[in-house]
């Protein structure tokens, strides 16, 4: 993991004690709510339906088992004892007080992390596939190039004051659990045919009222010339993003206007000024970073296990597990394990104090001290011995963190919708919860296999409803919660935008309304086909047909 | 009336600021000889306004575009760039085209809602004089400069980013 020296521990007691005057001076009356207000956003600080909401960055989605025992006693000392992982790898606390939250803050920054533009109209926290660094078939390890983005987004006094949000992903994986597609800047990690890495940039991907795919404007970006040419999309961004209408004020309307071949024209013409400027970046810092990046003490194992194979045998919900949530890992007999957080009448994503704490021993124990946020809202130890599996499982078991559904339909990505969020027109949060009762029965779910439902309270997309296979979009209908449908997006390298489906349902009717999409979907799969590539075969009207056909 | 910091001192703002739409007459038969003339109205007298005795500087708002200045930057005394919003960040970047692209040295200053705690980037990003809001107390106007110890970035007060410094 990277770790702070002088200057980025300095920088961030610095903001610390700007946040703790800023705060001083908005309870003292000195700032007026208007002025305070993107000064807190850009610490992280929302004022929620009933109470403030502070969200934290997990850059990367990367932790060491002593920062999430941080987070647990913040979460135990500042909240009520549980708090929330998002979608875009960062932890949210529901509950704090404002006038505790610099001293919050300086706790944070005792284990090096922070709440700095994780909201406001400025560069987020830059996000990346949970798996970086052991996935297999990786192209290049992810990490370090998200260091070196977030070190250069983190108070660049140009882009502070955007049009709006601005979320940048990276991904070298060849699954891209990471939506790259869909931010506002996407970098998918490429070798040339020298060998040599570079990136593939889109621009103007996006959730929210319009959903985008992200355009190509660079088809091999060499990596020297990362962050000039980063700062020339700001430029561009900054410049010419609309800002008299927050709904059209994303980057993806400016591509989309004035097509990505103009866009991409004058983001050259901006870069060929500073392409071998200062910010060029060197094979020396670019070492640097990598060199916080390096591989664990692996051991040389076995890729098979005697004692594993029989528990297979045995224990048939350990086999399930096995087969949903551990996956492969570069490294012979070493496995990649998800931790769902999505234990049917829990929240989907969230966690206890205790339960983080366990996660921050288990990580300890047995994958190096480093635990992986992942945007699908589960946890992921990287590191795991395959001869250790069983008994990392049944620990987890204690913790009701061994559910095993990892990717199948009851894995609900949802935003905490509207028990919590101001913006939100609809709750999300008994809606998964009512699906996840529906299809509760283990071999159901796993006859119905892959399938992603994401479920968004807002038209703002913190579920990213639109990429889900299956999406759930909270809408405000006479006063009344209602819930439109889509089907068919997706959020990996094929990305797309689901189609919604048609009028949209009380909340009553939702769990019908998602198993007969599924009966839809198990009455025409040919052979292993999965929700996706069946629908991506028959297209939407026979959905239409049975969910309509029988509302009559 | 704004206080005026200019490197880092409090300073008499002797110029005249002119609101777009005027006229070029009614700025000539203005009583100060320091005259801050919108971008279209320089763009449109550019000739008179040099012939004039006044001095002349022209102030940019948020959405006009840098550019269009051009190389008549090199020869003004005094740039502003109008803030109309401190939420309205376009000016950080015309600051930086003006200093990075254009090289402009004189003095670039920074005007409309001026407040604390944008002080530090705005600097950073080359404007030099300040117009702060009447809200805002000087002595934290003034402290506000010092913020941060550091930047990450390429910046145009210290165009080495931290990477080459560490």
């Amino acid at each position: 993991m990277y770790i702070y020296d002088s200057y980025d521990k300095q920088m961030l007691q610095d903001r610390i004690a700007q946040y703790r005057d800023q705060t001083k001076r908005f309870l003292a009356g000195e700032l007026s709510n208007e002025q305070f207000l993107p000064l807190r956003l850009q610490n992280g600080l929302y004022i929620q339906r009933l109470a403030p909401m502070l969200r934290v960055a997990i850059p990367y989605g990367c932790l060491s088992s002593n920062q999430l025992r941080k987070l647990a006693s913040i979460a135990r000392d500042y909240d009520k004892g549980y708090a929330h992982f998002s979608t875009r790898q960062n932890i949210q606390y529901n509950w704090p007080i404002l006038e505790q939250t610099p001293d919050l803050l300086a706790e944070l920054a005792e284990v090096e992390m922070h709440a700095i533009q994780t909201s406001g109209n400025c560069i987020r926290n830059t996000t990346t596939d949970q798996f970086a660094g052991v996935a297999v078939g990786e192209i290049e390890d992810s990490r370090p190039w998200c260091e070196i983005i977030r070190q250069w987004s983190t108070f660049h006094p140009e882009f502070a004051y955007l049009p709006r949000k601005f979320k940048i992903a990276v991904c070298g994986t060849p699954n891209d659990q990471a939506a790259t597609q869909v931010h506002d800047i996407g970098l998918y990690i490429k070798k040339n045919s020298d060998g040599e890495i570079g990136f593939q940039v889109l621009a103007g991907g996006g959730l929210g009222r319009t959903p985008v795919i992200g355009a190509e404007i660079c088809e091999f970006l060499p990596w020297q010339h990362l962050l000039t040419y980063l700062d020339a999309i700001m430029r561009v961004y900054n410049r010419f993003g609309r800002r008299d209408n927050k709904y059209k004020a994303r980057i993806k309307i400016l591509v989309k206007a004035i097509g990505a071949d103009a866009f991409r024209e004058k983001v050259e013409a901006e870069w060929q000024h500073d392409k071998e400027g200062p910010a060029t970046l060197s094979q020396e810092e670019v070492d640097r970073c990598k060199s916080f990046f390096t591989d664990p003490d692996y051991q040389a194992l076995d890729d098979n296990d005697s004692e594993v194979n029989a528990q297979l045998e045995k224990d048939v919900l350990f086999s399930h597990w096995m087969e949903r949530n551990v996956v492969a890992h570069k490294k012979s007999g070493y496995r990649i394990v998800t931790l769902c957080l999505k234990e049917t009448g829990v929240a989907p994503g969230d966690a206890t104090d205790r339960q983080m704490e366990f996660v921050a021993d288990l990580a300890e124990k047995y994958s190096f001290s480093e635990v992986r946020v992942t945007h699908e809202q589960n946890l992921v130890l990287t590191d795991v011995r395959l001869q250790d599996l069983y008994t990392l499982y049944q620990a987890c078991k204690q913790e009701s963190l061994a559910t095993p559904y990892v990717g199948l339909i009851n894995d609900i990505v949802c935003c905490p919708g509207g028990d919590f969020c101001s913006l939100a027109n609809a709750k999300s949060i008994p809606i998964a919860e009512s699906i996840q009762r529906r299809f509760e029965d283990f071999d159901v779910q796993k006859n119905i296999g892959d399938l992603s439902l994401n479920i968004s309270g807002c038209m703002n997309a913190c579920g990213h409803h639109h990429v889900g296979n299956i999406g759930i979009l909270g809408v405000d209908k006479k006063g009344s919660e209602f819930y439109q449908v889509t089907l068919g997006g997706s959020a990996d390298r094929d990305a797309a935008i689901g189609k919604v489906l048609g009028p949209s349902f009380a909340q009553a009717e939702m769990p019908d309304v998602i198993e007969k999409i599924i009966n839809v979907y198990l009455e025409k799969r040919q052979d292993s086909e999965s929700f996706i590539a069946t629908y991506n075969r028959i297209g939407i009207e026979p959905y239409k047909e049975k969910v309509y056909a029988d509302a009559d | 009336m704004p206080t005026l910091i200019k490197d880092g001192q409090v300073t008499d703002n002797t110029w005249d600021f002119i609101e777009k739409e005027s006229d070029l007459s009614s700025v000539l038969s203005r009583a100060s000889e320091q005259v801050l003339v919108p971008l279209s109205l320089w763009q449109e007298h550019k000739s008179d306004l040099q012939a004039s005795e006044k001095d002349i500087g022209v102030w940019l708002d948020s959405d006009d575009d840098t550019y269009e200045l051009g190389s008549d930057a090199l020869d003004l005394p005094l740039i502003a760039l109008n803030f109309p919003v401190f939420m309205d960040g376009r000016s950080y970047s015309s600051a930086a085209i003006l200093r990075k692209r254009i090289g402009y040295k004189g003095e670039l200053r920074a005007v409309g809602e001026i407040l604390r705690d944008q002080l530090f980037y705005m600097k950073k990003c080359g404007i030099n004089s300040f117009e702060i809001s009447d809200s805002v107390k000087l002595e934290d106007a003034l402290a506000a400069f010092s913020d941060f110890s550091n930047s990450y970035q390429s910046t145009i007060e210290d165009p080495l980013p931290l990477f080459r410094r560490r």
